[in-house]
C-alpha cells in the first residue's frame, strides 16, 4: 500500500498524485496518440466515435452524476449541436467558428433549460426533459427548409482552416483533441469553487444555500456546461455519421447515453469513459447475440433497447457504483492485499438525492 | 471577517397550517456573546433559526443583523453578512470528502466562474491556495485534520458533527447558529464542544448562538439563555435566573413546583 505524503497544498491541487496513477494515464494516451499507426480504419472510426460518446458521457456526468439533475432529454443537445454544426458549415462557415457558436447556443439552450428545470426535482424533472427532447425531435423533423426534415441533412466534408481533413486519422485527432480539453476541463471544474458548489447542491440543497451556494443559479450553470459539452459531442458526431436524421437522437439516444453514465458509475468523469467503452462494445456483443440466438429472437427488432435495459437493471442490482466502483474495488483490494474484505466498501448510499429535503 | 453586529429579532411568528409554531417571539443577541436557546421537543427552537436563515418565509415580524434586514435577502445571501448555521440532522455533503466540504463553506468568499474554473486559470489556482489555507486554520482549531481525506459517508457521528461546525467556521462567520451542537455525543465529547466553542467565541471574536437541551453545558459556557414553549417566549436571563423560573419548570416537568 502507498502512502503519500504530501508537503504542499499543490499535491492536493494536482490530478494525479500517485506514480502509479501517473504510468497508467501516460500509457493511456499514448496508446492514444499512437493508434493510428495499429489500427485499421474501420477500427480507428469505431474507437473515433467511442472518443466522442466519452464527451457526450461526460457532459451528462457532470449534470446527472455530479449535481444530481436526471436528464432524459440529452440526445437533444446532441442534435442541437449536429445540426446547427451542419447548418452553420453548409453556408460555408468555417469549421472553428462554428464549433464556438454551436456550444455557445447549446450552451444558451441548456440554461433556458434549466432555467425552467431549475425548480423540479427527481421525477417532474425527468418528465420535463423528455418533453425537451421530444420537443426538439418533432422540431428538426418539421423545419424542413433548413434541417431536410426526416429526409435527412447530408453533413458537408470536414475541413480545418480551410484544409479537408479526408483521411480517417485526421478526423481521429481532432476527436481525440477535444477529448482532451474536455477531460481537462471538467477535471478542473471540480477541484475549483463551480464543481464543488455542483456536489455540494448534489449532497444538499439545504446545506448548499446556507453556505451561500445560489441552488438555482448552480442548476443552471450545471445545464449550461453540460449541454454545451453534449453539443460539442454533437459537432463530432455529426462527422462521424455524415447524415443526420431526426430519429437518429430519439428517447434510445439519451437512454444510450443514461446507460453510460449508470453502468459506467456515477460521479466520476472516469465512469463516463468507461460507459463509453461499453457502449461502444455493445454493437458487437449484439451481432454476436443474432448469430448465436435462435432466430425468432435474434432477429428481432428489439434486441438492442432489451439489452440496454437488462445492463441498466444488472448493474443497479449488482454493482450500483457501476463499472468505475468495480475498478476501484479492484484496485483497492490490490493495494491494500491481504487485508480486502467483503464489507470493505459497504455504503447505503446513492448518489441521486433529488427527493431529498429541499 | 465580518464586523460583529447585533442580531435583533422582532415580533416573528410563522404558521404552519393553523399551527403558530413561532409566535411573537423578541429577542436581541448581543456581539460577542453565547447566547442558547432552551425549550422541550417541538417548541420551535429549529424553526426560528430556519427563520433567521431564510428557509422559512415568517408570517410576521423582522429580523435584522446590524445593518441588513434580513428578510430582504434570499436564503444563500445570508452568509455574506457574516450568519452561518449548523443543522441538527447534520446536513454535509455526503459523497464528497471532507476537505471538499471544508471548501464548500468557502464558497462565499470565493467568486467562482465556469468558464476561468474550466480553464483554471492562474488566478482560480491562487485563490485555491488561498481558501487552503484558511481552511486548514479551522482544521487545526477542532482537531480533525486525520480525516481530512474521508469522505463523509466513512465518518462517525461526532466526527461529522465536528466537520459540521469545522464547515460553518470556514465561512469566516461574526455569528454562527448552532442546532444541537452536543446532542448524541457522549460527556468527554460534549466538554470538548464547550471548550471549542469558547475558544471561537474569546479567540474568533464569533457570537454564538445555540439550540441546546443540555443544561450542563448550557449552563457552563452561556451568557444568557432564552426558554420558549410551545411556539411562545418564557423568559431570557442568565442560566441561573432561567433555571429557576416557574414557568420553564412546569414546560419541563409539566407541573408547577
Amino acid at each position: 500500500m502507498q502512502v503519500l505524503f504530501k508537503t504542499r497544498y499543490e499535491d492536493d491541487i494536482h490530478f494525479l498524485a500517485k506514480t502509479g496513477e501517473k504510468i497508467r494515464v501516460g500509457l493511456v494516451v499514448l496508446l492514444l496518440i499512437a493508434a493510428p499507426l495499429f489500427l485499421q480504419n474501420y477500427y480507428l472510426a469505431e474507437l473515433g466515435l467511442m472518443l466522442v460518446y466519452a464527451i457526450a458521457g461526460i457532459g451528462l456526468m457532470i449534470l446527472t452524476g455530479h449535481t444530481g439533475q436526471v436528464s432524459f432529454g440529452h440526445a437533444a443537445f446532441l442534435a442541437i449541436g449536429a445540426y446547427c454544426h451542419s447548418i452553420l458549415i453548409s453556408h460555408g462557415v468555417p469549421f472553428s467558428v462554428s464549433v464556438v457558436l454551436t456550444v455557445t447556443l447549446s450552451g444558451v439552450i441548456g440554461m433556458l433549460l434549466g432555467r425552467s428545470a431549475s425548480k423540479m426535482h427527481g421525477f417532474y424533472l425527468a418528465i420535463a426533459t423528455l418533453a425537451f427532447l421530444i420537443l426538439v425531435e418533432t422540431f428538426l423533423g418539421e423545419w424542413e427548409a433548413v434541417t431536410g426534415g426526416h429526409a435527412g441533412f447530408k453533413v458537408p466534408a470536414l475541413k480545418l482552416f480551410g484544409i479537408p481533413l479526408k483521411a480517417m486519422w485526421q478526423q481521429y485527432y481532432l476527436d481525440l483533441f477535444f477529448v482532451f480539453v474536455v477531460v481537462l476541463g471538467a477535471a478542473n471544474l471540480f477541484r475549483t469553487p463551480t464543481g464543488r458548489s455542483f456536489l455540494a447542491v448534489r449532497d444538499s440543497e439545504l446545506s448548499a444555500r446556507s453556505l451561500g451556494v445560489s441552488v438555482e443559479w448552480v442548476k443552471i450553470q450545471s445545464f449550461g456546461v453540460s449541454a454545451a459539452i453534449t453539443g460539442l459531442a454533437g459537432v463530432l458526431l455529426a462527422h462521424h455519421l455524415s447524415y443526420l436524421s431526426p430519429e437518429v437522437f430519439g428517447v434510445l439516444e439519451s437512454l444510450k447515453l443514461m446507460l453510460m453514465i449508470v453502468v459506467g458509475g456515477l460521479g466520476s468523469i472516469l465512469g463516463a469513459i468507461f460507459g463509453a467503452i461499453l457502449i461502444s462494445l455493445l454493437p458487437i456483443a449484439i451481432s454476436f447475440l443474432r448469430d448465436v440466438l435462435p432466430p425468432a429472437v435474434g432477429q428481432q427488432a428489439g434486441l438492442e433497447p432489451l439489452l440496454f435495459g437488462l445492463i441498466i437493471v444488472v448493474f443497479i442490482v449488482f454493482e450500483p457504483q457501476g463499472i468505475y466502483g468495480r475498478w476501484m474495488k479492484i484496485r483497492f483490494f490490490f493495494e491494500t492485499f491481504p487485508y480486502y474484505r467483503k464489507s470493505s466498501f459497504v455504503r447505503q448510499k446513492s448518489y441521486l438525492k433529488t427527493e431529498r429535503m429541499r | 471577517m465580518s464586523a460583529a453586529a447585533t442580531l435583533s429579532v422582532r415580533n416573528l411568528s410563522i404558521m404552519f397550517g393553523g399551527v403558530h409554531a413561532v409566535e411573537d417571539v423578541s429577542f436581541d443577541v448581543n456581539p460577542g456573546e453565547i447566547f442558547a436557546i432552551i425549550g422541550p421537543n417541538g417548541a420551535g427552537k429549529s424553526t426560528i433559526f430556519n427563520l433567521i436563515s431564510r428557509l422559512y418565509e415568517p408570517s410576521n415580524g423582522s429580523i435584522h443583523y446590524g445593518e441588513h434586514d434580513l428578510l430582504k435577502l434570499p436564503a444563500h445571501k445570508i452568509v455574506k453578512t457574516g450568519i452561518a448555521r449548523t443543522f441538527q440532522n447534520i446536513e454535509l455533503f455526503e459523497q464528497a470528502t471532507v476537505l471538499q466540504n471544508l471548501l464548500v463553506g468557502r464558497h462565499s468568499h470565493s467568486s467562482g466562474n465556469p468558464l476561468t474554473d474550466f480553464a483554471f486559470l492562474p488566478g482560480v489556482k491562487r485563490s485555491e491556495l488561498e481558501h487552503r489555507r484558511k481552511v486548514e486554520d479551522i482544521i487545526d482549531l477542532l482537531e480533525i485534520a486525520q480525516y481530512r481525506d474521508e469522505r463523509i459517508s466513512d465518518l462517525s457521528y461526532g466526527a461529522r458533527k465536528n466537520v459540521e461546525l469545522a464547515r460553518a467556521l470556514c465561512a469566516e462567520p461574526s455569528l454562527l447558529l448552532l442546532d444541537e451542537p452536543a446532542s448524541g455525543l457522549n460527556n468527554e465529547e460534549t466538554d470538548d464542544v464547550g471548550f471549542w466553542l469558547e475558544d471561537i467565541k474569546h479567540d474568533l471574536g464569533v457570537t454564538l448562538v445555540m439550540v441546546e437541551h443540555d443544561m450542563n453545558l448550557v449552563g457552563s459556557i452561556a451568557d444568557r439563555v432564552m426558554a420558549i414553549n410551545d411556539g411562545r417566549l418564557i423568559t431570557i436571563g442568565t442560566p441561573e435566573e432561567v433555571r429557576e423560573n416557574a414557568e420553564v419548570q412546569q414546560a419541563y416537568l409539566g407541573v408547577s413546583p
